[in-house]
């Protein structure tokens, strides 16, 4: 197993000096905030804290919670702390509603956030010798600069394909001899389905590596890019509010991604009274930026769901990992008055083998009367010629859906293809209750 | 005496079946037999044709999910009492019918019952113990 580490200095740092690190760089980062952003100037004081209250880690609790919509209403540049002539890059998210959230990196910030994608895609695997081809978009959106320059700084060669045009992007993976891919993971499923729809063997290929992220996948969907790819395939974590990707990343032992915790401080708070949660316990992320020059942010809901894993790494990595997250807080569904995530759907198709991760929860109302139908697309090693164990699949499948998400539903077998698909993201959820 | 069969899984609802067939038109390939099992939201459509490894290749192309399955064809007398004849044969036998369906050659006066059994080796040693008379796939792709 190749177990080399991007920069073991501080991957592989004792927790008591990265925890003394971590908090030097906390006192720093909010005295700035309180000095240079008057919006968390403002907001500390309407909470009765000053900077020099934090003396622990654990005072971190004692800090106020920014949201995205916090970000949104300092549209576009007001909650920078640096003028802009400091500033080198500007990326943004998407804005689903209204206007769009605007980042900015200063020089340094651009090292950083490079230095944390080269941790990660080190620790997938990646060496000076790949060949990169990433199809996440470039643009706005940070997924594609971010892994980027990443690439660039392992020195391995980037193919800086873009997102979509599949025909192109076998056509680049064949003649170029691509060995890494970077892109969301229901693009690589879609990838991996039209090489065998148009009978290409991986053995005409190179690829060896994947970085999938943007989206939240399951081991089944590891599995099926794995098989069909014929990539080791790790996840990585991020989102541009606090730098993009590179938050945090697996290592081979595909078991959780490790956090850069020298620049982001991770908490895990309780979805409802925002308390902080026991290492170990689901809850929501909450992030604050130790190191940001251009945008810091205090305590960050992500609004991702996920926990901390302790225990240490046989990587060697001392830096600790979060799993894989399992759902947004905006993704719950509230049907006949249960919570409701689509990725415990997901997990059951896991368990009983064979089943295809494409899948599709359809909400409808009748009088006051929610009904849920979840759509699943029939594979062929889960078809059966036989009525009786057809039948009897299905019946399975939603009783252990039934029980795990604690509601009733319809379950319907589809053909595959059926399901409303993107190029970026797959459609989980059609809600067609109106309100 | 291996007849292979391709089912086809399709949703319930206007044209399904309609492109099925037309696909396989397209393409020239005929259809022998077929039989279609239902329920409520989806069917099974099970068929035998003249050039099964094209028409599977076309189907799982246009993104069917279809399973390659072996059946057993075997000839009756087209009159009263045949089927119950030959089933007879299958129960002495202790033999499980999965499913099974007909149609009626009229130029030999002779029905063809296709039947898909659990265990494949175990029912044709039964029928052929009982002279039943097993088709081959070219003698009923020929038919």
């Amino acid at each position: 197993m190749n177990t080399t580490i991007w920069n073991p200095d501080i991957e592989c740092l004792a927790r008591p000096q990265l925890e003394s690190l971590q908090l030097d760089r906390l006192q720093n980062q909010i005295r700035r905030m309180s000095e240079r952003v008057p919006y968390y100037a403002e907001k500390m004081k309407a909470a009765g804290i000053v900077p020099g209250d934090i003396r622990s880690l654990a005072d971190t609790r004692l800090l106020p919670f920014t949201e995205k919509d916090d970000l949104r209403q300092n549209y576009p540049f007001q909650t920078f702390a640096v003028p802009l002539r400091e500033v080198v890059r500007i990326h943004a998210s998407t804005g689903t509603t209204g206007k769009p959230t605007v980042v900015g990196y200063t020089r340094q910030d651009m090292e950083i956030w490079s230095e944390v994608v080269a941790r990660f895609l080190v620790a997938g695997g990646l060496t000076p010798d790949d060949i990169v081809q990433i199809a996440f978009g470039y643009g706005l959106f940070t997924g594609g600069f971010g892994l980027h320059y990443g690439v660039e700084k392992v020195g391995a060669t980037v193919i800086p394909a873009s997102s979509g045009n599949t025909e192109r992007q076998i056509l680049l993976m064949k003649d170029l001899g691509t060995t890494a891919l970077v892109c969301t993971p229901t693009y690589a499923v879609l990838l991996g389905e039209t090489l065998r729809k148009e009978n290409i063997a991986l053995r005409d290929l190179r690829l060896r590596l994947g970085f999938f992220g943007g989206e939240f996948w399951t081991e089944s969907v590891r599995h099926k890019i794995e098989e069909s790819l014929g990539v080791v395939a790790t996840d990585n974590y991020g989102l541009s509010e606090i730098v993009g990707p590179g938050v945090s990343g697996e290592c081979l032992q595909q078991k959780g991604m490790h956090i850069a915790e020298d620049h982001f401080l991770f908490e895990v708070v309780d979805r409802n009274t925002l308390q902080p949660l026991p290492d170990g316990e689901w809850g929501e992320v909450v992030i604050t930026t130790l190191t940001k020059e251009a945008i810091p942010v205090m305590r960050y809901r992500t609004r991702d769901i996920s926990r901390i894993i302790t225990e240490p790494c046989p990587c060697g990595r001392t830096l600790r990992r979060m799993q894989k997250v399992i759902g947004r807080t905006d993704d719950m569904l509230i049907i006949r008055g249960v919570n409701i995530f689509p990725s415990q759907v997901e997990t059951v198709l896991l368990q009983l083998q064979g089943a295809e991760p494409h899948y599709q929860l359809v909400i409808t109302r009748e009088g006051a009367m929610d009904h849920l139908e979840i759509r699943v697309e029939v594979s062929e090693n889960l078809f059966s010629d036989e009525m009786k164990k057809l039948n009897a699949f299905r019946d399975e499948l939603k009783h252990k859906i039934d029980s795990a998400l604690g509601v009733h539903s319809k379950l319907t077998l589809v053909e595959p293809g059926g399901l409303e698909r993107f190029v970026g993201k797959a459609r989980r959820v059609v809600d067609m209750r109106s309100f | 005496m291996r007849i292979r069969q391709i089912s086809v899984f399709i949703e319930n609802r206007a044209g399904r079946l309609e492109t099925v067939a037309k696909l396989l038109g397209d393409a020239g390939i005929n259809i022998r037999a077929l039989s279609l099992a239902d329920t409520s939201d989806f069917g099974i459509l099970r068929l035998i044709v003249n050039q099964p490894e094209a028409a599977s290749e076309l189907l799982r192309r246009e993104g069917f999910t279809i399973r390659l399955t072996e059946v057993v064809a075997v000839e009756i007398p087209d009159v009263p009492g045949g089927l119950a004849g030959v089933l007879a044969i299958l129960g002495r036998g202790g033999v499980n019918v999965e499913y099974m369906y007909a149609f009626v050659e009229k130029a030999r006066g002779k029905a063809v019952v296709v039947f898909r059994f659990e265990n494949f080796d175990a029912a044709v040693r039964t029928l052929e113990a009982g002279s039943v008379r097993l088709l081959k796939e070219d003698e009923l792709l020929k038919l």
